[in-house]
């Protein structure tokens, strides 16, 4: 775990030079909780347990929530926060319960540009932190919305359309627009939209180009943004969907190379907070930390291996490994050699 | 170095054959053998067999870049992987068949036999009907024969067994077809590549 936890600390050096705080928070939170937002959680098993006074208790499975329910509304400001917390979910495969390390940044309150802008470069030299190698895909809610919506597509049929557009399904989408009867143009702007991906620089332009009244602020927000923010490390891409009834307006997702899943998540999730009657507007990402390999593990694991026998008096071991020790060895004292480890050299007393 | 999952079989071998038109070709994959990868260093592809139903775990765990699976896994299964192309071969159909004498009685419990578990209980679950899973990994036919179960979904291409088994497709639950997939992370990294290469087999199809 080495590895997870060096990136944790550089990331949260990262966010406490941006201003963030951090959040702690405990590892069990009243059921109530979640109970009420199930479907903003990534599974909707949560381990419940009845604690001492009767009261139904989960195992964190989400640190967003919390958060938001922790903040007050004030206007003119916003709460910053960062956490490093293990969150409780069913893992996909094996569906059993997986203890899950995550990292992540809210910022709540009287969120503008400048913070959706902020987080979002903080996103970018988070992935950079991870590796050398990293894209962030960036999208916007808003302006597939104003495309999807008023077609005259029926419930079902914007649901299936939105999943063709998460697994960049063009074909499937083509079929399901033909279906709906939506006529030639609008059809033609939901695939041409499906099929971006790339570099701000080429794909900007080619998305003013299908703008409408609708589309126009919101492309009009996104370039403000890419402005600001600008990376080549940045691809705008129309895959990213998150669950519209807690998401809207800019949402993202980071991979870094060599890693098969997606290692960051986040977006503006405005109509969260609304659900729970609040008067303000946050944007957030998490890290996933078990989703990162470790780096090919160094050569050895000890660089001597010290051996006793019952004979040799105690103050001579400790000397012996303090010396070794203060050589800059690393020193594993033993009465045989351990199975399993790898060692520079075997030393007997 | 792009890696290709494709799936062992028939379908496999054609789909292969789209690959190689589009260039991509890699001669001694189709050479009799027990290897199961084949690497062509100069054109950047290395291709490896796996189990057909095996190619979307293949593909979303990274261990293929790209992979070739039919829509049955795609819905069974649900992958986080992206859905780049219909490759419009290996065509059949998930449909839900009977025996002639079959008829449903709505009062009842209905019994159905299936490989696709998740695909049955989506199907069933849109029309309210109450249904018991019996999740078989093969022969599915023989199961409503032996009064196993009721009905059986599964996929059907010519019939043919169907009717060597007394047996009749009573709906379509949905048209299937190969797919080319791609993982989400392998596609950032090696989008020209792999935009490259739907491009080309978009044309051949």
């Amino acid at each position: 775990m080495v590895f997870a936890e060096e990136t944790v600390s550089k990331l949260s050096a990262l966010y406490e030079s941006y201003g963030y705080m951090r959040f702690k928070m405990s590892k069990f939170e009243e059921y109530d909780t979640y109970v009420k937002n199930k479907s903003f959680l990534t599974s909707d098993n949560v381990i419940t347990f009845t604690d001492t006074n009767g009261k139904l208790m989960a195992m964190k499975p989400d640190v967003t929530l919390s958060i938001v329910k922790s903040s007050k509304d004030e206007a003119g400001q916003t709460k910053k926060v960062y956490y490093n917390e293990n969150v409780y979910r069913v893992s996909g495969d094996s569906h059993a319960f997986k203890e899950i390390m995550q990292s992540g940044l809210e910022c709540i309150g009287d969120v503008g540009l400048y913070e959706i802008s902020e987080v979002i470069s903080i996103a970018l030299e988070s992935l950079k932190k991870i590796a050398s190698c990293y894209v962030l895909d960036l999208s916007h809610l808003g302006i597939i919305a104003a495309a999807v919506d008023g077609i005259g597509v029926s419930k079902d049929g914007r649901k299936k359309l939105l999943a063709c557009f998460g697994s960049k399904n063009v074909c499937g989408a083509e079929e399901i627009l033909a279906e709906e009867g939506v006529n030639e143009k609008d059809a033609a702007v939901i695939i041409k939209l499906m099929s971006f991906s790339g570099i701000p620089s080429v794909v900007l332009p080619e998305l003013q180009k299908l703008s409408n009244a609708e589309m126009a602020p919101y492309i009009q927000e996104l370039e403000t943004i890419l402005s600001v923010v600008g990376d080549e490390n940045v691809r705008i891409d129309f895959s990213v969907i998150n669950d519209m009834r807690y998401y809207n307006g800019i949402v993202f997702q980071g991979f870094v190379k060599d890693v098969p899943k997606c290692v960051l998540s986040g977006g503006q999730y405005d109509p969260l907070l609304k659900q729970m009657r609040r008067n303000a507007k946050a944007i957030g990402f998490a890290v996933y930390l078990d989703e990162l390999k470790e780096p090919a593990k160094r050569g050895t694991d000890v660089d001597v291996v010290l051996l006793f026998n019952e004979k040799t008096p105690i103050n001579n071991i400790f000397e012996a490994a303090k010396s070794l020790r203060a050589a800059g060895k690393k020193v594993i004292v033993e009465k045989s050699v351990p199975q399993n480890i790898i060692y520079g050299e075997v030393v007997k007393l | 170095m792009l890696n290709v999952a494709l799936p062992k079989g028939r379908l496999g071998e054609k789909v292969y054959g789209m690959f190689e038109k589009a260039g991509y070709e890699c001669p001694s994959v189709l050479e009799n053998s027990r290897k199961l990868i084949f690497e062509n260093e100069e054109k950047g592809v290395r291709y490896f067999w796996v189990k057909p139903s095996d190619v979307a775990i293949y593909v979303e765990r990274g261990a293929a870049d790209i992979g070739v699976a039919g829509k049955d896994i795609l819905l069974e299964y649900k992958p986080d992987v992206y859905e780049l192309l219909d490759l419009k071969t290996g065509v059949c159909r998930m449909a839900v068949a009977a025996p002639k004498t079959f008829r449903d009685d709505p009062t009842k419990t209905l019994k159905v036999a299936t490989k696709f578990s998740a695909i049955a209980a989506d199907y069933y679950a849109k029309q309210g009907r109450d249904i018991d899973i019996i999740h078989l990994n093969g022969s599915i036919e023989i199961a409503p024969i032996l009064h196993l179960s009721d009905v059986i979904v599964d996929i059907v291409e010519t019939g043919k067994t169907l009717k060597e088994n007394d047996l009749e497709v009573i709906d379509t639950v949905v048209p299937i077809s190969a797919r080319l997939i791609a993982n989400k992370s392998a596609y950032k990294f090696n989008a020209s590549t792999i935009e490259e290469i739907t491009r080309k087999i978009r044309e051949l199809i």
